[in-house]
């Protein structure tokens, strides 16, 4: 492989969202809640098209839609008037401010001009409860969607979640996964018996069912008293490893309320699911409910069965850093060669979370690279003849270049049927993720062959 | 039902038959209100996107290009760097330092890699606050390279996606003018307005041969920088779509003389009219001899076709929301050629001209709305009791959460849905959506068929 004198200066084909994006998915994952950008009106289009194309639902985001005399003088009035007709016309209970580049350059407060906001409103009669107004920073310049992601469940918390009585509730902040996994942890936690408050929960809210009438806001997310109670839990289980050493919502949790934090990586493949499972047990009391022990016993059965198929082969993962660490720490488990993790991400921590998930498991560290864009990702693999990529729809056009296979999984999916659906945590979705690898494979030794197999 | 409408928005809305027609037009989206709308820049990129040799940067943060990348069927029959997605991801620093240095190496790495025939740079909404001089780096590489390097005043917040459209036909229009027009025969045109999505603009071309005209230029679908150039010698600027490129031919028209036409290629009236009037333009008898004979051609296939669609389309009902309203135009004479009622019709960005059409067109008691937003739409869909909802895909999900048939027509689209074929296209995907089976299960058909879950609405 040949080493790059210098990183390149501009960005082709980028494997990362904006900021303000991943904001927007937190706050949709929240009972009541409306999403609003404080920026031009592109801003929530653009964002707004890219999530419906994957959850194929409704995904409002609220704009102050600023003009060219609003950046000039400052957008201030432009929010409030926005906020009021939220207020008026969704009766959300939530409102989640995101800043975008356009208003963090031209300097406006948004915390300061939410106060002012809040302190108007309470004075004026007839416009109901002031909603809860959560404020987050989120300039597009600065980190990626699963930063703003972050950020935006981390602003929820400092400004909503209140101390107070202890309750038997656990506090499970997941990150950004599918309605799917959503549900499929609420399952899990009902059948250890433990009351979860899951932040956010976009289970029901980004794949809901049909409805009779448009609800202005969806039904689903985290309730209100929910996220106000998260102080008062007796844990908090955080998922991804790159939080470990930077702020988050967990460490708040902890600092603010004294909430013990178990600090776990997304539970993808068996070890990442068997050290969740562990905390739990913890939790709970109890060992692992049957339901589950059973699907754990039929993934292992499956890796037993499975793992001629994918011995030796050469995947890379790409897409939002903690992802591809669960990822891979599932790939190494099954005797796939994780040959590339690569991340448009930078938080400078994917090389150690991805050592700490493979350790013992792979003959040689596999290549890992932060801040990486697809035409660099070509770069990288081409040498290296991956047989697989794994990752969100974006890097089709290297699997189809590459006449290899792409298995889809977290977001955005655009170009397939069902992304909201899909599993990926736990048990089961690492037997999901084993069955989609196997057969992927198989179709393409299936396809290749000149002798038509029609028995694998 | 009103509830779903804000006060400020009345103005925007108007019920055909209740009072006289002045719908108020061409303002600033309200704040708060969920907009279909974009913005600037995204006007500017869906207009030059199709040019397929050209090199098109970003200069902003990575969202503007992230959000762009390869998301149109605006297809090339042969170079493809329109599909990649340059951007400069500027950073903190970049913002407080500014990003012209970035912006220039970034310029001569891509230009260098990819050798284009030109390159265009579009400003973002910071780079309009931070102040980076873009003209003069593009002067700058433009020098260095040899090849245009033209800047895109697309800031996102200066104006609507029309402003975006300016911005885009300024750039154009740097180009145009700079070719050899030599060999361009009288018998010339320029398809202005046209992004060749699933390969439309081939079959307008096809069209257009077959009358014996020559294209001089594409614009953009299918588009190259040096036919860009030479567009000034075609004889007839031939302009589709309200807002995109009609600025570009009112430069052309006034700079070089080039005379423009307005047309549409959707829907079999405005098709064949399309044809005709360009024809009419030439004065050539033989000319129109040959579209007429091509006109008769397509019908006689089309129309045996049509038939059994409209049988069974008759009395649907179809509402539309769309950017511009010169789609929604043909969309309405599409319709009604379907055997079709449209109930509701609007745009994004109509002007008072557009709407006035649009309640000329229509039957009484259509809604016309402008720049709307997802609740009012939900609202409208529901009390028409509509069958199926022409849109994009923002509009998508308010169709489907409400069990309502869906046509994607924006930029999106896989099917040419332009020309003779394409109104085949366009009944076939009517008639597959508003005659699918799913639609009786839906909570709001379930109660008129008898298939529901006791103890469910």
């Amino acid at each position: 492989m040949k080493a790059k004198a210098e990183p390149y200066v501009s960005t082709t084909n980028a494997c990362k969202l904006c900021k303000p994006l991943g904001a927007c998915l937190a706050f949709r994952g929240i009972e009541g809640a409306v999403p609003f950008l404080h920026g031009s009106q592109g801003c929530a289009t653009y964002m707004r098209r890219y999530v419906i194309s994957h959850f194929r639902e409704p995904m409002d985001i609220a704009s102050s839609s600023l003009g060219e005399k609003h950046a000039i003088y400052g957008g201030g009035p432009n929010l409030k008037q926005g906020l009021k007709n939220v207020m008026e016309k969704y009766g959300a209970k939530l409102i989640g401010v995101a800043s975008t580049c356009l208003t963090e350059t031209i300097g406006d407060d948004v915390p300061l001009l939410v106060r002012e906001f809040r302190q108007e409103t309470a004075k004026k009669a007839g416009l109901g409860e002031t909603p809860e107004l959560v404020t987050v920073s989120t300039p597009s310049y600065s980190g990626t969607h699963m930063e703003g992601f972050h950020a935006a469940v981390q602003a929820v918390v400092e400004q909503v979640a209140q101390g107070g009585e202890p309750t038997d509730a656990v506090n499970l902040l997941p990150g950004l996964v599918s309605p799917a996994d959503l549900r499929y942890l609420k399952e899990i936690l009902e059948d250890f018996g433990l009351k979860g408050i899951i932040l956010p929960d976009i289970s029901e809210s980004l794949d809901g069912s049909a409805q009779l009438e448009y609800a202005k806001i969806p039904a689903g997310g985290t309730l209100l008293e929910e996220i106000r109670a998260l102080g008062r839990s007796r844990a908090t289980l955080e998922l991804g490893r790159t939080l470990f050493s930077l702020p988050s919502a967990g460490k708040t949790l902890a600092e603010r309320f004294g909430v013990p934090l178990y600090a776990l990586g997304l539970p993808i493949g068996l070890r990442e699911t068997d050290r969740f499972f562990q905390v739990l047990e913890e939790l709970a009391g109890r060992p692992t409910p049957a339901r589950q022990a059973d699907e754990r016993g039929r993934l292992l059965d499956a890796y037993v069965d499975g793992h001629k198929y994918v011995f030796g082969k050469k995947a890379v993962v790409y897409g939002e850093e903690d992802l591809v660490a669960g990822l891979t720490a599932f790939l190494a488990e099954i005797g796939v060669r994780p040959v590339l993790c690569a991340s448009g991400g930078q938080s400078g921590h994917l090389a150690e979370a991805v050592a700490a998930v493979t350790a013992d498991l792979l003959p040689e560290p596999a290549l890992v690279r932060e801040g990486l864009d697809f035409y660099e990702i070509a770069e990288e693999a081409e040498a290296l003849a991956p047989d697989l990529l794994i990752g969100h729809s974006k890097g089709y056009h290297l699997a189809r270049r590459w006449a290899v296979p792409l298995i889809r999984v977290g977001f955005p999916i655009h170009d397939r049927f069902g992304g909201q659906r899909l599993l990926h945590l736990g048990y089961r979705g690492a037997q999901h993720l084993l069955d989609r690898i196997i057969n992927a494979l198989l179709e393409k030794k299936q396809q290749d062959s000149p002798v038509g197999y029609g028995y694998l | 039902m009103e509830t779903a409408i804000f006060a400020e928005r009345k103005s925007q809305i108007h019920r055909k038959g209740t009072e006289p027609f002045d719908l108020s037009c061409n303002k600033e989206s309200l704040a708060g209100a969920v907009s279909q709308r974009a913005c600037v820049f995204c006007g500017s990129r869906v207009v030059l996107y199709p040019i397929a040799d050209a090199l098109h940067l970003v200069h902003g943060p990575i969202g503007c290009a992230a959000y762009t990348w390869d998301i149109r069927g605006a297809l090339s029959s042969g170079p493809e760097l329109h599909r990649l997605s340059f951007s400069t991801d500027l950073q903190e620093r970049d913002v407080i330092f500014g990003g012209e240095k970035k912006l220039e190496r970034a310029l001569h790495e891509l230009i260098d890699r990819h050798s284009p025939k030109a390159a265009f740079v579009y400003s973002t909404c910071i780079v309009g606050i931070i102040g980076d001089d873009l003209e003069a780096v593009c002067r700058r590489v433009s020098q260095d390279k040899g090849i245009p390097v033209i800047p895109v005043k697309s800031e996102g917040f200066k104006g609507n996606k029309r402003a975006g459209y300016h911005a885009a036909c300024w750039a154009m229009f740097q180009l145009v003018g700079s070719g050899d027009t030599s060999d361009i025969g009288k018998k010339s045109i320029n398809i202005l307005g046209d992004f060749n999505l699933a390969g439309e603009i081939w079959i307008i071309r096809d069209y257009f041969r077959r009358m014996g005209l020559t294209v001089v230029a594409n614009i953009t679908g299918d588009g190259r920088v040096d036919d860009l150039r030479r567009a000034h010698g075609a004889a007839l600027n031939v302009v589709q779509c309200s807002g995109a490129t009609m600025d570009l031919a009112i430069m052309m028209e006034e700079v070089y003389g080039v005379p423009h036409l307005r047309v549409s290629y959707f829907g079999v009236e405005d098709m064949a009219e399309s044809l005709y009037a360009v024809a009419r333009f030439f004065q050539d008898a033989e000319m129109m001899a040959r579209t007429r004979e091509l006109v008769r051609e397509e019908l006689a296939v089309l129309y045996p076709k049509l038939k059994g669609f409209r049988r069974a389309l008759t009395g649907k009902k179809a509402a539309i929301y769309v950017g511009g309203a010169f789609k929604a135009f043909s969309l309405v004479k599409a319709f009604r050629l379907l055997g079709m009622q449209v109930v509701l019709v609007g745009s994004q960005t109509g002007t008072a001209e557009d709407y006035q059409e649009l309640h000329d067109i229509t039957e009484a008691g259509t809604i016309i709305v402008d720049d709307s937003n997802p609740l009012e739409l939900s609202t409208f869909l529901k009390e028409k009791d509509v069958d199926i909802f022409v849109g994009g895909v923002k509009e998508r999900p308010i169709a489907y959460k409400l069990g309502v048939g869906f046509c994607d027509h924006n930029h999106e689209r896989k099917e040419p849905l332009e020309g003779f074929v394409g109104m085949l296209n366009f009944a076939q995907e009517v008639y597959n959506t508003v005659m699918s089976p799913v639609w009786q299960f839906v909570p709001r058909r379930a109660g008129k068929s008898r298939c529901q879950l006791s103890g469910k609405a």
